[in-house]
């Protein structure tokens, strides 16, 4: 194991026996410390939750109803998963009841009953496609189209994306939170961004001028820049 | 091994989450050098994940961590 590796993995280790030592004093009255436990999941809460129900309000006094549900139930949790797997699975119970409430009608137009197992998603072919320049990414639109995209994917894709792609949670937490296998996990995270793709590339054009004719569409300058 | 584009499209993920074995990945590798369709959909999609892991593209509202704390304030307090 690398130096950098052990640091890491160590620190881990403190912060886990911190947090059980935190949950430790919290059952044991210090209810106080409760503020200081979940501190550093606020985001992970509030951004998954929104990515499912994509309203701000609507999101954040779900997120608020997931801490004091985590607070009130504290005692249940049993050390066997990660706490911050614990919570994200309270906050996606939490989004899919919200959905069910709101019927959200886009959805059911989208999902199309699917076959799982067979990755024969076709993904948006571009012939002129050039890379996006970093600019890009400073536009807020593509933000919100990227939001709105994610929303539209069918639930039970958009559950695997949160987790694995906004998230960034691994596979076997992300299959933990949803009660699904890891090869599942794989096969819809796969169908996920398979249907972003085809979603978003026309979004992801980029501003350059057309290629002169007879020579290749893309250039090499942009050419993958985020490897 | 000698793969058509199809093929590859069904590895796109795997592809980007380092989880092929090493036999297709060549296979793949090899396929992206000379088809410009699926280097540009890898590219694509690989771009969307970054824009996707970015802090920016998902943001907290302003507040939002003051009025979490406060709100659970009130229900330690009342319980």
């Amino acid at each position: 194991m690398s130096e950098s590796a052990e640091i890491k993995v160590g620190m881990s280790t403190t912060a886990t026996r911190n947090e059980r030592d935190l949950i430790a004093r919290v059952l044991a009255a210090e209810t106080e410390l409760f503020h200081e436990l979940i501190r550093p999941y606020e985001r992970l809460v509030y951004v998954t939750i929104y990515a499912i129900l994509k309203n701000e309000t609507e999101a954040e006094d779900a997120a608020q109803e997931v801490m004091i549900s985590a607070f009130r139930n504290l005692k249940s949790f049993r050390g066997e998963a990660k706490f911050s797997t614990w919570l994200v699975t309270i906050a996606m119970n939490e989004a899919r009841k919200r959905l069910r409430k709101a019927k959200v009608a886009a959805e059911d137009s989208l999902d199309e009953p699917v076959v799982e197992g067979e990755g024969d998603f076709t993904p948006a072919v571009l012939t002129d496609w050039r890379e996006i320049p970093l600019a890009a990414l400073e536009r807020k639109e593509l933000r919100a189209k990227l939001q709105e995209a994610v929303a539209l994917l069918p639930e039970k894709y958009r559950e695997v994306f949160v987790l694995r792609d906004i998230e960034e949670l691994n596979q076997e937490e992300t299959a933990a939170a949803l009660g699904i296998n890891v090869t599942l996990v794989k096969v819809r995270l796969h169908r996920a961004r398979m249907m972003l793709q085809k979603m978003l590339v026309p979004y992801l054009k980029s501003q350059a001028p057309l290629p002169v004719q007879g020579k290749p569409a893309r250039g090499g300058f942009f050419r993958r820049w985020f490897q | 091994m000698n793969l058509e584009c199809k093929h590859v499209w069904k590895h796109i993920s795997g592809y980007l989450d380092k989880q092929l074995d090493r036999e297709l990945l060549a296979a793949i590798e090899k396929h992206l050098e000379s088809c410009e369709v699926c280097s540009a959909i890898l590219d694509s999609t690989r771009n969307i994940l970054v824009l996707t892991a970015d802090d920016r593209t998902y943001e907290l509202p302003v507040g939002y961590s003051d009025r979490l704390h406060a709100r659970l304030e009130e229900v330690m307090r009342r319980s």
